[in-house]
């Protein structure tokens, strides 16, 4: 193969003011990090609610969160991308369509409906692993909150969720570094993420390796330093004396 | 204090697990519920605090009437201390948490006298060494110890006991006796569920012996030992103080 590589391709100019190849994959990456955590504030938020819905005694309840992540986990997170972007807008009542549509600049709107749809497909993941962690536990736990008096808001707030949320460290680590991966599907619909940047300026050098090697080293190091941070948030919250919460 | 008219239970719709319980616990007194296995016993004394629910008949305690749908059944187990065989104290929380949880979130009790209430349980059940450790670093029968800390801290007006040293190693039943006992002498009513007959000689005012869901004795121990009326329950201390132990 003919390929001329060219490693320093990143520092030529774009041809836009002073702005180098560099500064392309570093706003992408700011793109890539601002989606990622916002979609995972609301698959937190509502993760946990949904998986704690699925846990209680009242049926009705248990449906919706059952409802909800038969609906988020079998639909592919592109086609409920199209479905934010293309579709949810037009249904939107009047005022709020008017100003989503014309009043945001098109990189926020198309911003609100990756991060909604980031947020709403992983909170049905979250869902599930709060779910399992809760009733991995002994149901003691639940008796004895009971049999202080603690009403069911108090039982989960202080003796269940800190408990489920310990066992669930490791499959949330997957999910985390999941929604980062996942955030890629916003190059899809001219958010200028990372991916985005990373083809522009393929395209525009024609140096498509290069371009390419920096993005995978970029998500690879990213990931890499959420795992590890996830691993000290884990030994900071483990409990002394206790190997597994498990059991009886 | 308690007091339970006619109560009935079923575990579905064949098996009959109390059967036209009538009963009543005075305050300051300490009955011990005993029996074989599959009697009834713990689910006798689970619901006094409506941790089971009953089909039928009527449970009054403390004046309420908690089989009533319109009770808040959390009022009333806050007078009401339950202990339970697997200690099931809160393993994300240090030994005093464990303690004021249940005082700060139910009682509304400030932090530093809810902790100061702690120290003092502590030290009446001699673990206020371990008051800054977690549960899974003490042995069973100091995790037990906690758990009768744990259910004084709300100043209950009665406290159940479900077969406290049954998951404990024989070395440390004594060490939680003695503080049950201490507890008896200080005037608190108590039910206990045990298998340990020299408590419910020596501190019991009152023994229960319960078989296939019905009460079959409940005499003063020293009737209960000595002149069982029942054919079953002489069978039974025949088996539980086996001429091996005497």
């Amino acid at each position: 193969m003919n390929y001329h590589w060219d490693w320093g391709i990143f520092f030529k100019s774009t041809g836009i003011g002073q702005e180098i190849y560099l500064h392309w994959f570093i706003t992408g990456l700011g793109w890539t990090v601002a989606l990622s955590l916002s979609g995972w504030l609301i698959a937190m938020l509502l993760g946990t609610v949904l998986g704690v819905l699925r846990t209680l005694p009242q049926r009705s309840l248990s449906a919706i969160g059952t409802a909800y992540v038969n609906l988020f986990r079998n639909v592919p997170l592109l086609v409920q991308l199209f479905v934010w972007y293309f579709i949810v807008p037009d249904y939107l009542p009047e005022p709020i369509q008017t100003w989503f549509k014309q009043g945001l600049k098109p990189e926020i709107s198309g911003f609100i409906s990756v991060v909604a749809c980031l947020g709403l497909f992983t909170a049905a993941r979250v869902c599930e692993q709060v779910r399992t962690g809760i009733q991995a536990l002994p149901r003691g736990q639940i008796n004895a909150a009971l049999a202080l008096g603690l009403n069911p808001w108090k039982t989960y707030r202080h003796v269940l969720l800190p408990q489920a949320f310990r066992i669930i460290i490791p499959p949330l680590t997957s999910e985390f570094l999941n929604i980062f991966k996942n955030s890629s599907v916003a190059s899809l619909i001219g958010l200028m993420d990372l991916l985005a940047q990373t083809k522009q300026t393929a395209e525009f050098t024609a140096n498509l390796f290069e371009a390419f090697t920096l993005a995978t080293l970029i998500y690879f190091t990213l990931n890499m330093s959420l795992m590890l941070m996830m691993r000290w948030l884990e030994k900071r919250v483990k409990v002394p004396g206790l190997i597994s919460l498990g059991g009886k | 204090m308690i007091r339970f008219n006619k109560v009935n239970k079923w575990f579905g719709r064949d098996h009959h697990v109390l059967k036209n319980i009538t009963l009543e616990v005075k305050q300051g007194e300490v009955v011990v519920v005993c029996g074989p296995s599959g009697s009834g016993k713990s689910t006798l004394i689970r619901t006094i605090n409506q941790l089971e629910p009953v089909n039928d008949g009527v449970i009054i305690v403390d004046g309420i009437t908690i089989t009533d749908p319109k009770t808040n059944i959390n009022k009333v187990r806050e007078e009401v201390g339950f202990v339970f065989q697997h200690f099931n104290l809160y393993p994300h929380l240090t030994v005093l948490e464990n303690i004021t949880l249940a005082p700060i979130q139910v009682r509304k009790m400030e932090k530093a006298a809810a902790e100061q209430l702690g120290v003092e349980l502590l030290e009446r059940v001699g673990l206020l060494n371990k008051k800054d450790v977690y549960p899974a670093q003490l042995s069973g029968g100091q995790q037990q110890r906690v758990a009768i800390a744990r259910g004084l801290a709300m100043r209950p007006k009665v406290m159940l006991f479900d077969e406290p040293t049954s998951a404990l190693d024989p070395e440390m039943i004594g060490e939680v006796l003695k503080v049950m006992q201490d507890l008896a002498e200080s005037g608190m009513t108590m039910v206990v569920v045990t298998h340990e007959m020299g408590f419910a000689r020596e501190v019991s005012d009152r023994v229960i012996f319960l078989d296939h869901g019905e009460i079959l004795e409940d005499a003063k121990p020293e009737d209960f030992f000595t002149n069982p009326q029942h054919e079953r329950a002489k069978q039974f201390l025949r088996q539980i103080l086996a001429p091996m132990h005497q």
